[in-house]
């Protein structure tokens, strides 16, 4: 069994024994085995790392057996600069979700984790798989635990959400199934990635295909003006959902521009360019102004986290090294810093059972240690160099204006923007005198929270410091995917 | 190049600061549980900044006396698609008087912080976060390329964040600091798109790189305009420099940072962070000099920050406000300096203005602190009689200010009225009467204040609001007391910030504006722009330009303006307050501030604020949810609410559906389908 294999079996292996034998009185031995679960399942990708070759854009761990015999279906998995630090980033935010959920999760305890455990090995699986089809029952397959931990675990209107959340994702992706099976066909029946990106397509066939894909993917980033169902799904998910939501899945879109429209459809990505940086730009301005506005924390971050997507496609599309590596790097940072502020709306959740910005204020009184890291997230989600948020900004900032200045001039409204929304949240929640009674008797955080914060933030402050790793990792997978991108298609 | 620096000795400059930050944020608060005292924390912290001090002397050292440069990297940050981005020094004399400024105002201020807040629970926050923004500032003036004064940039705004509202439960602190970091971001937002530009046409971050791509820079247009590439990367930079160095209309934010502690008011909000904008300016020289327009567009709002934030200077009674405006005059100067290709002199008057006005900022903390925290100029009086040290230091701080000559302030201001004088600009003409108008009206406001404050008649027990107070939360002096002198901690970083804003100017004019200090750091296009070699001619010595100037106006503009305030606060105190009658719409403009604050409060912010709920929901609720998406859920609904009414569960109903098919089918095949 290769490394990819174990990356993406272990959790599932651990969340299905869960799932078989856990009951809720056996809640605490529960917790540790998911916990050790995740664990494994980080150290399986670290090797990952460590052994990944930099230079070469080939695919590395390369494991590659047939599944479905008949439709030339693959189990074909690989992974190069664009997905390796995905995976890396998933199997982290696992642990970390893990550790978070330990005691504000209750009843059924071994459901909950399973339902983390196998939805991490899923979406690596994702940002594993070579073959469509693979790739396409891996993307699916997510939906189905993170359908649950809402449905399950999620607030008052969860019901409401989960559905939400499912009917928007599965529509998008039945078209995507629809392009798919087109690509199969006129690919003389292969369903491997690498196929596609030498298979001549016409215009017309380019543009279908673009946009049967841009309605999975879009869905899920989500852009505008397909991202209304986030804000709900996420005021009704349990703290671990909207993080993994926000750190992970949200990045399963934007890896498919990279994996199929940009290689498979180069021509379609250029003439339809224009539209997804207005997408984008609307999603940073016009987002920007409405989490400004929120009134529900999670709300807030949920717009937010449109905004900041917005600058993963914007980069994507701009077609160019510090743009297309800038949108990677946004992804894994936004990964960290949208899960610290989840996880950190979570800390207050579970103490006051509000996420109103008006039942709070001088949080910063009673829990000191805790403003303390949520200044950091604070200013890492608007960008503050030093910090992991700023890395992406700053790259996708510098391509945009290269490539057009008043593109760069609009987007870079989110420095204003995102300090904004994110600093009036922060004054109006930590600062000040004590608000209420509720602030008054808040209890600073305990060890386990503090682990987590501390992680998270070692996290952000070493990716803004250095991101040297993040990058170096990338480039020859970049530079490969732009020559592919810059090479039509077109029958001659 | 020489290569009498060593890379370990400039790292330990700025990381001295960092190391002791770190210890008294950690260990000394409640984040790392307490670990250490107030002693450790103070002490930690000076010793760190305090070694950076003695290591930038000797680095200023080398730089002037043995012409030692620096320009190497330190690590790399990022390398994408053959773009480097490095962590690297660059120590030239412009580099090395500015760490020498900045280590030395700072020591002072970490000094005087030992006795500004003594009483202040915050206390070791407090010295993390000043030996933090120190570490800051220096990798700012340090950084040899655009990256890292970017980082240093934004976190030297972070740092003014986090200390204009340290006292944070005070809701005027906690708006303030916002609003600092909000509108420095604006500037920012012109600034990184400056760099963008840059980057996206010379390639490089790096300094020695752009410079040596400028001339190709200057022949490019931008595209889709007839203006030159150069014009829009400079005015671009400019607003970044706009926001950090509060130039109008940007300079909103400078006056509602004194809610910070009186210490940091001295040290960021007056000697160094607010000139970083400056700074970088005369960094980028090269490029600057390439844009005429960019250089028109800089005099004119210097100009206009310089003169008419004088004039807000008048009217305000807060200590700390006065002393506010009169440095956002005073950075409108040095604007004015560097849009007339004035760069050494912008950054002479940076140099001495960080020393006085420092001292000022000081000795008004003293003032405040010997007053039992009450700010305001109309409840003092006498002063002097009680406290000094801090009158003497404060009358040689005002005197260099109003720039009196032979002290450092008539030096830096004079050579910046000479240079507009000489500047062949078109906005040289507005300039110079600003420049000069100002002159007056710094002397006057600050007169004013010291009048009121250290002499005339004693009235501390006619405020009719006690709780004035710069702290909020405790003052148990009990108000009865009389005024007392500050303790050493106090007294001796005036006294030692005295001494510079008395004789810096005298000094250093000679080597830093016509010698070869700046010689590799500025460049002038001399022959676009003649106002310094114009000046440089008619210069013959420090001395004799203080003799030359009893026959030039400014000199007599200060006089007036010291008489005027004299007569008007101590002998006839009447006049004000008939003038203020008299001139009664014109005081309540300046009472509020050209109406500025209102304009981006009810305007810009509530604007923003509006926008984003029309788009939430009218947009996402409205349009989005309610109209697209409920259509088609309600479309769902309807098509299969039809076919529901065919799938009644009754079997004769299906029975009969299959017989009609068949006959249907049979129908098409065996007669249509022929």
């Amino acid at each position: 069994m290769g490394l990819l294999s174990l990356a993406i079996w272990t959790p599932i292996a651990f969340g299905v024994v869960l799932l078989a034998l856990g009951r809720d009185d056996q809640a605490p031995m529960v917790r540790w085995i998911a916990l050790v679960g995740a664990v494994v399942g980080l150290a399986v990708t670290v090797p990952l790392y460590t052994g990944f070759k930099l230079g070469t854009p080939a695919l590395q761990f390369v494991e590659k057996a047939p599944w479905i015999e008949n439709f030339n279906i693959h189990y074909h998995l690989g992974v190069d600069g664009i997905s390796l630090w995905l995976i890396l980033l998933t199997a982290f935010i696992n642990v970390v979700v893990i550790v978070a959920s330990w005691e504000s999760i209750t009843t059924r305890v071994n459901q909950y984790m399973g339902a983390f455990l196998i939805l991490s090995g899923l979406m690596i699986g994702v940002f594993s798989a070579q073959d469509a089809m693979l790739f396409y029952v891996f993307f699916e397959a997510t939906l189905i635990p993170m359908y649950l931990i809402i449905g399950i675990w999620g607030g008052p209107n969860k019901i409401y959400a989960a559905f939400k959340f499912f009917l928007y994702t599965l529509l998008g992706s039945l078209l995507m199934l629809v392009a798919l099976i087109y690509l199969y066909t006129v690919s003389g029946g292969s369903f491997a990635l690498a196929d596609w990106y030498q298979l001549p397509l016409s215009g017309t066939a380019q543009t279908l295909l673009f946009f049967a894909f841009f309605a999975a993917f879009a869905v899920k980033v989500p852009m505008w003006p397909v991202h209304t169902w986030l804000p709900d799904v996420h005021v009704e998910a349990p703290t671990g959902g909207s993080a993994v939501l926000a750190a992970i899945m949200l990045k399963l879109g934007a890896y498919g521009f990279l994996r199929f429209s940009l290689p498979i459809l180069p021509d379609a990505s250029h003439e339809w360019a224009w539209l997804m940086i207005a997408l984008s730009l609307v999603a940073v301005i016009y987002v920007g102004l409405v989490a400004m506005v929120q009134q529900d924390m999670k709300k807030l971050v949920a717009y937010s986290s449109v905004a900041h997507m917005g600058f993963v496609t914007l980069g994507f599309f701009v077609f160019s090294d510090l743009g297309v590596s800038g949108g990677i790097v946004q992804m894994v940072a936004h990964g960290f810093v949208s899960a610290a502020m989840f996880l950190g709306i979570g800390v207050l959740y579970d103490r006051v059972h509000s996420r109103e910005i008006a039942d709070y204020g001088g949080v910063v009184n009673t829990m000191p240690k805790f403003a303390a890291f949520a200044l950091l997230f604070t200013m890492a989600n608007c960008g503050l160099p030093g910090t992991a948020g700023f890395v992406g900004e700053w790259m996708v900032i510098l391509a945009a204006v290269k490539a057009n200045f008043w593109i760069g001039l609009l987007a870079a409204s989110a420095l204003i923007f995102g300090a904004a929304y994110s600093l009036w949240m922060y004054k109006r929640v930590y600062l000040g005198a004590v608000g209420n009674d509720n602030v008054k008797n808040l209890v600073d955080l305990n060890a386990r929270e503090f682990v987590v914060m501390a992680v998270l933030a070692v996290a952000v402050l070493f990716m803004g410091v250095y991101p040297k790793p993040f990058t170096d990792v990338m480039d020859a997978s970049v530079a490969d995917l732009l020559r592919h991108v810059a090479v039509s298609k077109l029958p001659r | 190049m020489s290569t009498t620096l060593s890379a370990s000795t400039l790292l330990a400059v700025p990381m001295a600061p960092l190391i002791g930050a770190a210890l008294a944020g950690i260990l000394g608060t409640t984040f790392g549980g307490n670990v250490i005292g107030r002693r450790a924390s103070h002490t930690l912290t000076i010793l760190g900044v305090l070694i950076a001090f003695i290591l930038s002397a000797m680095t200023l050292k080398s730089v002037a006396l043995d012409g030692a440069r620096f320009n190497e990297t330190l690590y790399t940050w990022m390398v994408v698609g053959g773009l480097k981005m490095e962590i690297g020094f660059l120590v030239d004399g412009l580099t090395a008087m500015m760490m020498v400024v900045v280590t030395f105002v700072s020591l002072m201020v970490h000094l005087y912080t030992i006795g500004y807040m003594e009483e202040d629970a915050g206390y070791n926050r407090f010295f993390a976060y000043i030996s933090l923004f120190t570490f800051s500032m220096l990798m700012l003036v340090m950084s040899n390329n655009l990256l890292q004064l970017f980082f240093g940039w934004e976190a030297v705004g972070l740092v003014s964040y986090l200390l204009i509202g340290f006292w944070f439960n005070k809701p005027t602190a906690i708006f303030a600091n916002m609003k600092a970091f909000l509108v420095n971001r604006v500037g920012d937002f012109g600034f990184i798109l400056g760099i963008g530009l840059i980057v996206a046409y010379a390639g490089t971050l790096n300094y020695t790189e752009v410079f040596a791509k400028g001339p190709e820079l200057g022949k490019l247009g931008f595209p889709g305009t007839d203006w030159l590439l150069v014009t829009v990367i400079c005015i671009c930079l400019f607003i970044g420099a706009m926001g950090k160095s509060a130039q109008f209309p940007l300079h909103v934010w400078l006056p509602d940072s004194m809610e910070g502690p009186t210490p940091i008011s001295a040290l960021i909000h007056a000697a160094t962070m607010v000139t970083a904008g400056i700074f970088m300016v005369a960094r980028m020289s090269p490029l600057f000099e390439l844009s005429d327009t960019a250089l028109n567009f800089i005099m004119v709002i210097g100009a206009i920050t310089a003169l008419f934030m004088g004039f807000l200077g008048i009217i305000q009674n807060d200590i700390k406000r006065i002393v506010a405006y009169s440095t956002l005059s005073q950075l409108g100067y040095m604007t004015v300096a560097l849009g007339a290709s004035a760069y050494s002199v912008a950054v002479f008057h940076l140099m001495t203005h960080a020393f006085f006005k420092a001292l000022l900022f000081l000795a008004a903390g003293s003032v405040i602190m010997g007053l039992h925290h009450n700010q305001d100029i109309r409840w003092m009086g006498a002063v002097r009689k009680y406290m000094p040290i801090t009158w003497i230091t404060s009358l040689l701080g005002t005197l260099a200010l109003i720039g009196t000559p032979l002290f450092s302030g008539f030096y830096s201001k004079d050579s910046i009225i000479e240079a507009v004088h000489f500047s062949n600009l078109p906005a040289s003409g507005f300039a110079y009467f600003a420049v000069l108008a100002g002159v007056f009206v710094t002397s006057f406001y600050s007169f004013r204040l010291y009048f009121l404050v250290f002499h005339g008649k004693e009235r501390y027990d006619q405020n009719p609001d006690t709780h004035h107070d710069d702290h909020g939360h405790h003052d148990n002096h009990g108000h009865e007391s009389k005024p007392h002198e500050s303790p050493w901690v106090v007294t001796v970083p005036l006294v030692l910030l005295a001494i510079p804003s008395v004789v810096i100017g005298f000094m250093t004019i000679q080597p830093m504006l016509f010698g070869e200090f700046f010689n590799d750091a500025i460049f002038v296009n001399a022959a676009a722009h003649p106002a310094m070699a114009t000046f440089a001619e008619e210069f013959h010595g420090a001395l004799s330009m203080a003799a030359h100037s009893l026959y030039t106006l400014p000199l007599y503009l200060a006089l007036a303006g010291a008489v005027s305030a004299w007569y008007m606060y101590l002998i006839n105190p009447a006049v004000p307050a008939a003038i203020g009658r008299a001139l009664r719409p014109l005081v309540v403009v300046l009472e509020n501030k050209y109406y500025m604050d209102w304009f981006n409060e009810n305007v810009l912010a509530k604007g923003a604020r509006g926008l984003g709920i029309g788009l939430w929901k009218g947009g996402d609720r409205g349009v989005i949810e309610g109209g697209v998406v409920n259509a088609s859920w309600k479309l769902v609904g309807l098509v299969s609410g039809v076919v529901r009414k065919a799938q009644t569960g009754y079997l004769y109903h299906y029975a009969l559906m299959m017989i009609v098919g068949v006959l249907l089918f049979m129908t098409y095949f065996v007669w249509l389908a022929k």
